[in-house]
């Protein structure tokens, strides 16, 4: 098995997946967050900016979610295949509430119409929340894992993602995504708005922080194989610490009115949170608790070594290259909303 | 139904719905570079009305394009789990290279084409809608290399047996280059092209019909023209090509084409025709030996015939590609008629004065679309029952844990997004041809005034 600075392809092609799937979350989690929280602005003028303060962007944040398929297909395809097939109609239900959160921002501004912008603003919201508690759910059917054939075929029934764990993980994410995205609006608004935003984030903190210590006792009383690991490894503990550490740090930025530390500090929130799960399953991707022989784990899922070592020089001419032309769209766009003739 | 059919009916419906749009993103993409970077040397307000109505255009389009575009991604792996886990390790570095280099680069510029106007240079914003553009061209090559070598593998060894076969790569660069993917690409881009400019040829014409805009849609015809009608004579040599590459690589698809049955020299080339399935014969205008002209430039060339395949390895709805092929080719041909005769007028200067021909011209967007339509479903059902060429059939493909209710339910969700996602499409595309170029813009330094914007539009003379 061919290695690179000591770790071997799947170990570096999961790093990869691992750092996409972040970006996705700190990136589409704002514009998510945003939406989710969208008919909580009462005023038309209010939801307009809300819709602008993510207009520019929105599209590149959904790349990352292209780009994390696109990875998963291509290095790890067994999983990929198993994880879509076994999740159906979950997938399509997020597939449609794509289609109709991407159609709302697009087509609101489009008519005058009081009743047109009232019906894209709940399509939007309504879409956005639905994508966050679906990825949550999806996230939480891997911590929980569920039953594989010796092919690593799904064996579950088309049914069983609707658990209470994957809710409560689904509702996790909607609050995390709502605080973040809160946090995004507070540096892009001002005023009024602005004072409405610091009211509903903190609302947005409460939810999160209760639906995560309910998650977390859950997976410390429920779920042994997550505990068993947490506790053969000690130096994991290391990470609820920082994340603690992270998400109080949070309130104390908004305060001195920091509120790009606030945001960087909730990004690295959601990068701590997917990074806890991610250790606590590695090297296993898809868990069969049953008969965990038939777990997929990043070898017996992995594409050739040729195909990931091609994959990665791939990876590492265009993520530097994606991340410089994100950081120069959102320089661009820095600031608070200023409303012109192109706005949504 | 089963899940198979199921299955196909929901990847064929929705990535013949997505295929509306990126062709139009492309090629208006291409016209759009030649509007803005003729108004950044001319400095004609003129261009940076047209190019500023064409973006809004392009917005809408472009927006629908990737939404529809996410749902093939996913649909292979909820759909095709066995076909995701045999071509992963093949397909996959194609499709991750599409999201990084293509996707990231249309879409983290497109932010900049459309809302960043006052925010950036002009010749800032000028590189955006070419990285835009070009991040859209670079989709299509990563999707045609992906598609091309299902039709014509290369670069890769079968690794395990049934169940466990996998295709593993074994050479990138010949997997990206097998034998069709570069003529094909070429045939796809010069389609893109063409449905590009026939969509603004389509809207300019009918605001000359209506005597609206006159100098912009004059100027927007012209430059449509121009990049029609080099387009759709490269198409052409490109079809050409493409044709040689299926008679060399896909005999039985090329069989089907032509509704050929028995291996026979000279081969006929039909104009039209009809063929019937099961008494295995085809009726219609033949040019006698023009088969193995066009294939092999040789009337006397023998070329194989269906019945050289058993009937489960070869395509079962011969007269269906054999109609569409032959419906995509009539229409290539009338393209190239259409813009010589027009740019034929235009020398005579009078192009925007033939009444007839600008009415034609008005829903003439259809043409290209249609054409590329047809052509998919040639290359798609002609290479039947194969997903990856004499080497996985679709039937084996498919998800082992979907069931055909799964499969009926998103077939239904999506049939009625998609439904109500086009007709909002429609609508919002007319108001915005209704509303047509807007003059009225923000005083800044390096922008022309208003006054000179709405006289530019609506000069008398011109």
């Amino acid at each position: 098995m061919e290695t690179f600075l000591g770790l071997d392809y799947p170990t570096w092609w999961f790093l990869v997946i691992g750092a996409v799937f972040s970006g996705y979350a700190i990136l589409d989690g704002f514009d998510l967050g945003a939406g989710a929280l969208h008919m909580f602005l009462r005023k038309e003028e209010s939801r307009r900016i809300a819709i602008n303060a993510i207009g520019p962007v929105w599209d590149g944040n959904e790349v990352w979610l292209v780009i994390g398929g696109g990875a998963l297909f291509a290095g790890f395809p067994e999983v990929y295949a198993t994880l879509f097939s076994a999740f159906y109609i979950p997938f399509m239900l997020f597939l449609v509430a794509l289609i109709f959160r991407a159609i709302s921002i697009e087509f609101r501004g489009k008519e005058p119409m009081a009743w047109w912008k009232k019906l894209w603003d709940w399509s939007y919201s309504i879409s956005s929340i639905l994508l966050a508690i679906l990825l949550g759910v999806v996230v939480g059917n891997l911590i929980l894992g569920f039953p594989l054939d010796e092919q690593g075929v799904y064996r579950g029934s088309w049914l069983s993602f609707v658990n209470p764990f994957a809710v409560l993980t689904g509702l996790v994410t909607l609050f995390a995504f709502a605080m973040h995205g809160g946090l995004y609006l507070l540096l892009k608004t001002q005023g009024r708005l602005f004072q409405r935003m610091r009211f509903l984030l903190r609302g947005a903190m409460i939810g999160f922080i209760l639906t995560l210590v309910l998650a977390t006792l859950y997976v410390l009383l429920y779920i042994p194989h997550m505990s068993d690991k947490l506790r053969a490894n000690p130096w994991m503990f290391a990470l609820p610490v920082v994340l603690t550490l992270l998400l109080a740090n949070i309130p104390r930025e908004v305060t001195k009115g920091r509120y790009l530390r606030g945001f960087i500090s909730s990004a690295l929130v959601l990068a701590v949170l997917l990074m806890v799960v991610s250790v606590e399953l590695f090297p296993v991707l898809l868990f069969d608790p049953v008969q965990p022989q038939n777990s997929l784990d990043i070898y017996n899922a992995a594409s050739s070594d040729k195909s990931l070592g091609i994959m990665l020089t791939v990876a590492a001419i265009g993520v530097p290259l994606v991340a410089i032309y994100t950081g120069f769209v959102f320089w661009t766009f820095r600031g608070k909303v200023k409303m012109d003739e192109h706005s949504y | 139904m089963d899940v198979e059919i199921l299955s196909r009916i929901q990847f064929a419906f929705t990535v013949a719905f997505h295929y509306i749009y990126p062709p139009l993103s492309i090629g208006l993409g291409l016209v759009l570079v030649f509007m803005e970077g003729r108004y950044l040397v001319t400095r004609n307000p003129l261009y940076e009305a047209m190019t500023r109505f064409w973006v809004r255009i392009f917005a809408l389009i472009f927006g629908i394009g990737v939404v529809t575009g996410i749902v093939m991604e996913f649909e292979f792996g909820t759909n095709w789990a066995v076909y995701s886990r045999y071509v992963g390790d093949v397909f996959g570095s194609a499709l991750a290279a599409e999201g990084i280099f293509a996707f990231a680069l249309e879409s983290g510029f497109l932010g900049i084409l459309l809302f960043g106007w006052n925010r950036v240079k002009p010749w800032v914003h000028f590189l955006s809608t070419i990285m835009v553009t070009l991040g859209s061209m670079f989709s299509a090559v990563w999707i045609v290399v992906a598609n091309s070598w299902q039709q014509t593998p290369a670069g890769f060894q079968v690794v395990g047996e049934g169940l466990e076969a996998r295709a593993e790569i074994t050479d990138f660069w010949a997997m990206v280059f097998n034998p069709s993917s570069m003529d094909r690409l070429m045939h796809v881009w010069l389609g893109s092209f063409l449905a590009g400019s026939f969509l603004v040829m389509s809207v300019a014409a009918y605001y000359i019909i209506k005597k609206r805009h006159l100098e912009f849609a004059k100027q927007s015809f012209t430059l449509g023209l121009h990049v029609a009608t080099v387009a759709a004579l490269l198409q052409l040599f490109s079809g050409h090509r493409s044709a040689e590459i299926v008679a060399e690589h896909q005999p039985a698809k090329l069989a089907a084409m032509e509704g050929h049955w028995e291996a026979r020299a000279p081969a006929d080339l039909y104009l039209f025709g009809w063929v019937n399935g099961s008494s295995q014969e085809t009726y219609g205008v033949a040019i006698p030996g023009g088969l193995g002209l066009l294939t092999h430039m040789d009337p006397e060339a023998p070329i194989t015939g269906l019945n050289a395949f058993a009937p489960e390895d070869r395509p079962g709805a011969v007269n269906f590609v054999f109609q569409t092929y032959h419906a995509m080719v009539a229409i290539g041909l009338f393209l190239i008629a259409l813009t010589l005769f027009a740019q034929f007028k235009r020398w005579r200067g009078r192009l925007f004065n033939t009444r007839w021909l600008m009415l034609l011209f008005v829903p003439s967007v259809f043409f290209p679309q249609l054409a590329n339509q047809l052509g998919w479903y040639t290359a798609e059902v002609g290479r039947q029952p194969w997903v990856v060429y004499n080497l996985l059939r679709t039937s084996d493909a498919l998800s082992e844990a979907v069931q055909a209710n799964q499969v009926l339910f998103s077939l239904i969700l999506f049939t009625l997004v998609y439904m109500l996602l086009f007709a909002l499409f429609i609508y919002l595309f007319n108001r915005k041809v209704q509303h047509g170029p807007n003059a009225h813009h923000q005083d800044d330094s390096h922008r022309p005034r208003q006054d000179d914007m709405a006289r530019a539009l609506e000069s008398p003379n011109s």
